[in-house]
């Protein structure tokens, strides 16, 4: 009955059958209809879901035998959580852009890039890995493409190349380690078993980190981001920032740290430095930016940063704080991009200078805006904060320093959050934003889910951390890094 | 009893939701009820908490009660509980809390009917409640968190009320930044706590602390960090410049978050911790030292203001510093009895204030003022009884907690005592002044502003008696020894402040040197008093308009000794061009444009194995496409 299989393949088929309906009126229902199907059905994992440390829902089948690929996936504490993720926010994604004219293609992408999603967090076999890591690429290429803004071309050549170069250093790793392993297997848990010398661990470790990293992104690699967060429709951006970006989060833990222990060893440290410095770097840039969707483009290369740098700390605080603040991240995120995608679309503009007094015409708006923005902040009883604690407790332990920067997000994310919020929100409204209306029907609902997930995880996030916590506890006592 | 606790909490945060959701439906009285009475309600339970802690006092217990609610956060061994602590120290804050917050929400009745924004502003309030309730109540370091992060947010908002107002709107973030850099000293200081001790409860850190050694390294910077925090959060220097900006706010919150229990959390906290900064003696040097150093710049900022609201944040940071002062020089319950009275006489100020605002049609510049004492006899005979409080000239409350405070100043450093002694007399000084400006001589405003002149209504003038009343006999609860008083205070709050008492000893002070020290501060506020009325009065002074030619030091005192400004030009401007110069040079320049410049170079060397290719990206995903499904086909065939 819990079959992962169909879970993963519900997407697929939403795809194609939108992909065969295209133009037709019903799109838009058919659409939502399938991510709600599959949210439901991953209701069914979540209440099966035996929160221990154990892989559960395991699904093995032959794919490309001669090649020793199996379609082999399941799904443990670690995984489940982006599983959830992945299906509440499509649904979500999918209702926040129904004020735009898009059809039947345009969905078949989104469901597309679904199922590569699942497929990565639940892949359990290296080369399922990749096509899902590939398959959920494509779509979001054509997504960006076809709907951006002015400069999308250019932006999204560049997004596609960037990231497909890092692709490629992944699948010679993978390559490699499959022919390392006895009898040649993609099975993650052979990977895990080699027992490579650490100069092959140390460019293993480099193969897969600019690979995640370049998703993630982490400074340096991060300078196709904003631009594509920019001309990115908004519901690719969501896509992007809300799932997409876990998708090298979630590498760092299941596939990078556990395979090359003696590279992160060696490189570990400086991993940490870079999305420390990526914090505070990315945060101080937010501070002075025009375009309101560079805000949190930026604001989100902080925030990766802190996850990043939690999980590179590797402790079972570090480790539990970067699995509940991917799902918080994502929620938030979504969050903040359909708020400035609701005043962009309405305004015309996407300049912060030509936006400002709208809470007075928009009071609903405003109201749940300021509650993302303090889930974005970690203010205390909402989602970021639980996240955002236990990181710096992981930091924390990982050394002083390192915590005391990290930390300065929550000065310095003040800052630009409340700037934002401020040069939006607040002041005199001018005339030109004086008929400006406030949110209504599936604005509302979205906004609404997305409010008490914010409030709900932060009051009462247990249940959420308990689902992972065994999991993460034997993976870091398994895997020591020292 | 003490396991429905969470109640207290609870209704100014069932008020927050009613109000909040219900703020266009329900009609402003019905609001006004529903606000006023969550908190009354509160109040009420509160006492009954607070007579069970004195009767488990009166038995000889320690009288602390600790109540878990849930589970909140576990990650490993890390666990944090959302519990909460009810003994001698959190029973009176409850007091304070719910008791002035009931008496400033019936003000705000009156005070905020013609606002639009009536229902909203309620609201705020009680989330400011309940906050301020978790952060009072929190039986470890991360519940006190909760509150202490959550009481920042409201009062973001309630600065912010009339965000329309740019400036306000800037206000707001001032504060919620600069308290923000007290927060990560907080947070730090709790992960060092629980590296250190294994536990955020302060049940089980207290006593494993007590077992150190003074002088202990760890505690040096753990108590060191939770000073940066309290910095923050009680506007002492260097974060102290959001309080005067914070006036922003409707005048109800400046008497009840900046003034009466907001800002004073930082003092709690330290209260709370004092076993920790006991053993941290540089900690506590550094702690007394701020302290005076901030009574003093305020107190000298405050001489030259103007606008009355201005008067009265300065003379808030002030007085904050002298609690700190208290902290720093080990007289912790003469700290607390000093929030106690403070948050007596402070919140009857401002709530006058607002009545003499409100009645001036919203002028807060005292030059145009004067007079008023005959249309707004209340609101003066209460502010005489709040300014003579604050004076210190006995035997007003102020008179008691500031000297029990100097008293222990003088034991530990002369100097220090030499130094809150001129303190007093500033503030004496500037508090008569204000007095008389506002309501002695000549009405010196608009015809339109005289024709409007009225005596504030009910809900306002009650809360301003019953403040008085407490601002005037409040020092009844700790009258000194000296006196042939009881310390029923220092007496109730034993057990909190024991463990520090069982290091330092307890505190002497001959009796003829406490007379001595009594009568030398008592006379000098009456001097400063009747110097005042000379000026202000006698002389009819009125202070000079903004652009006059002033003295050097007039010129400090009124323009803030420049601090503003220097922290813009040092910090504020340099990190906006940091972040334009990160943004423009080193990002899209130099990252980006290496980035680019490695893709042209691939691109250029490649143009010679490009005649298989299109060069069309769209064409290669296509392709992929291609492939992954061909792969996903064979699969499933094969399945």
């Amino acid at each position: 009955m819990d079959n992962l299989f169909i879970l993963i393949f519900i997407p697929v088929v939403g795809a194609l059958v939108l992909a065969l309906t295209g133009k037709s009126a019903s799109a838009k229902t058919l659409a939502l209809l399938f991510p709600l199907l599959s949210l439901a059905y991953s209701l069914s994992f979540l209440f099966h879901f035996v929160p221990d440390a154990s892989m559960q829902f395991e699904q093995q089948v032959p794919w490309i035998s001669s090649l020793g690929i199996q379609f082999h996936v399941g799904i443990d504490g670690i995984s489940l959580p982006l599983v959830l993720l992945t299906n509440v926010l499509v649904p979500l994604i999918i209702l926040a852009s129904y004020g735009r004219k898009y059809k039947g293609d345009f969905y078949a992408l989104v469901l597309f890039m679904q199922a590569g999603l699942l497929l990565v967090f639940t892949a359990l076999d290296a080369f399922v890995f990749y096509v899902g890591w590939e398959a959920a690429l494509i779509p979001i290429y054509f997504i960006c493409a076809l709907w951006g803004g002015e400069n999308r071309i250019r932006v999204t050549i560049k997004f596609f190349i960037y990231t497909f170069f890092g692709s490629l250093l992944m699948l010679i790793a993978i390559i490699y380690l499959h022919l390392q392993v006895p009898g040649h297997s993609y099975e993650l848990r052979s990977f895990y078993q080699l027992a490579l010398d650490a100069p092959t661990q140390g460019w293993i470790f480099w193969a897969f980190f600019i690979a995640f990293a370049i998703k993630i992104p982490i400074f340096p690699f991060h300078t196709w981001q904003p631009d594509t967060y920019t001309e990115a429709p908004s519901a690719g951006t969501m896509l992007l920032a809300g799932i997409m970006l876990k998708m090298g989060l979630y590498g760092l833990i299941r596939w990078l740290i556990p395979i090359a222990p003696l590279g992160v060893a060696a490189y570990g440290q400086l991993a940490i430095i870079l999305a420390v410095i990526g914090l505070v770097y990315a945060s101080i840039i937010a501070f002075k930016q025009q375009h309101i969707k560079r805000v949190v483009a930026y604001s989100s290369i902080a925030h990766v940063g802190l996850m990043a740098a939690g999980i590179f700390a590797w402790n079972v605080q570090g480790l539990q704080g970067a699995v509940i603040q991917m799902v918080n991240h994502g929620i938030s995120v979504v969050g903040l991009f359909f708020v400035l995608d609701i005043i962009a679309q309405r305004l015309g503009t996407h300049d912060i200078k030509l936006t400002g007094g709208l809470a007075k015409p928009a009071p609903k708006l405003a109201a749940v805006f300021l509650i993302i923005v303090m889930g974005a902040i970690g203010l205390p009883l909402t989602n970021g904060f639980v996240g955002e604690f236990l990181l710096l407790v992981g930091i924390y332990n990982y050394g002083l320093w390192y915590a005391v920067f990290a930390g300065l997000t929550l000065i310095l994310g003040a800052v630009y959050m409340l700037r934002l919020y401020q040069k939006t929100m607040l002041g005199e409204t001018p005339e030109q934003n004086a008929r400006f209306k406030d949110i209504a029907g599936t604005e509302v609902l979205v906004l609404g889910i997305i409010v008490l997930l914010v409030v709900g995880i932060g009051v009462y996030p247990k249940p959420l951390l308990h689902l992972s916590e065994a999991a993460v506890s034997q993976l870091i006592n398994q895997v020591s890094l020292k | 009893m003490t396991d429905l606790i969470w109640i207290v909490p609870l209704l100014p945060f069932i008020g927050f939701l009613i109000n909040g959701i219900g703020r266009n439906i329900l009609g402003k009285p019905l609001i006004g009820i529903i606000g006023s009475g969550v908190v009354f309600v509160s109040f009420l339970l509160s006492c009954c908490l607070f007579s069970h802690v004195y009767d488990a006092r009166q038995a000889g217990g320690d009288g602390a009660f600790t109540v878990p609610i849930f589970e909140w956060i576990s990650a490993g061994k890390l666990s944090v509980g959302l519990s909460f602590m009810l003994d001698p120290l959190s029973s009176i804050m409850l007091l304070i809390v719910t008791g002035i917050g009931f008496l400033i929400h019936v003000y705000s009745i009156g005070y905020m009917s013609h606002d639009p924004g009536f229902g909203k502003f309620f609201s705020y309030l009680n989330l400011f409640i309940f906050f301020m309730l978790l952060l009072v109540l929190g039986s470890n370091y991360i519940v006190m968190f909760i509150g202490w992060e959550g009481v920042g947010l409201c009062s973001y908002l309630l600065i912010g009320f009339w965000y329309k107002n740019e400036a306000y709107a800037g206000a707001a973030k001032k504060a919620f930044v600069m308290n923000r850099i007290g927060d990560l000293g907080f947070l730090i200081a709790v992960f060092l706590i629980f590296t250190t001790f294994g536990s955020f409860e302060f049940s089980s850190i207290f006593p494993q602390a007590a077992g150190r050694v003074s002088g202990d390294g760890t505690l040096l910077l753990i108590t060191l960090l939770l000073f940066v925090a309290a910095t923050g959060k009680s506007a002492q220097i260097p974060l102290f410049t959001w309080l005067p900006d914070a006036m922003a706010g409707p005048t109800p919150v400046s008497a009840l978050i900046h003034a009466a229990t907001m800002v004073t959390a930082g003092i709690y906290m330290i209260a709370r911790s004092n076993i920790l900064f006991t053993l941290a003696p540089v900690t506590l040097q550094i702690v007394a030292g701020i302290g005076i150093a901030t009574a003093l710049l305020a107190a000298a900022i405050a001489l030259t203001q103007n606008d009355i609201k201005k008067v009265l944040a300065y003379s808030t940071v002030s007085q904050l510093g002298y609690m700190f002062l208290g902290l720093g020089v080990g007289a912790f319950t003469g700290a607390f009895f000093h929030v106690l009275t403070h948050a007596f006489f402070k919140a009857l100020l401002f709530l006058g204030a607002g009545s003499v605002i409100h009645a001036m049609s919203d002028e807060q510049d005292m030059r145009s003022m004067g007079g008023l004492k005959k249309k707004l006899p209340i609101t003066y005979i209460t502010m005489l009884i709040g300014t003579i409080a604050i004076s210190g000239i006995p035997p007003l409350s102020g008179f008691f907690s500031k000297d029990e405070i100097l008293a222990h100043a003088f034991v530990q450093n002369k100097v220090l005592w030499v130094l809150g002694f001129i303190g007093a007399l500033f503030t004496a000084f500037y508090m008569f002044r204000m007095l008389f400006l506002t309501f002695f001589g000549e009405f010196r405003g608009s015809k339109e502003q005289a024709h409007h002149l009225h005596e504030s209504p009910g809900s306002m003038t009650f809360p301003l008696i019953v403040l008085a009343i407490l601002a005037a006999f409040g020092g009844l609860l700790n009258i000194p020894a000296a006196l042939g008083g009881g310390e029923w205070l220092a007496h109730y709050l034993e057990p909190v402040f024991a463990a520090s008492t069982a290091k330092t000893g307890e505190f002497h002070l001959e009796h003829g040197t406490e007379y001595a020290l009594m009568a030398a501060s008592g006379i000098a506020a009456i001097i400063m008093a009747i110097w005042a009325y000379g000026t202000y009065v006698s002389k009819k002074t009125v202070p000079v308009a903004d652009g006059a030619e002033r003295s050097l030091l007039s010129r400090l005192s009124y323009h803030k000794f420049y601090i503003d400004e220097i922290y813009d030009a040092l910090i504020v401007r340099p990190l906006n061009k940091l972040s334009v110069f990160l943004y423009k040079v080193i990002d899209r320049a130099g990252i980006d444009g290496l980035v680019n410049g490695l893709g042209r170079t691939a691109e250029e060397s490649g143009k010679g194995i490009r005649l298989l290719q299109s060069g069309n990206v769209g064409f290669y995903i296509f392709m992929m496409v291609v492939g992954v499904i061909a792969l996903l086909v064979y699969g499933l065939i094969k399945i």
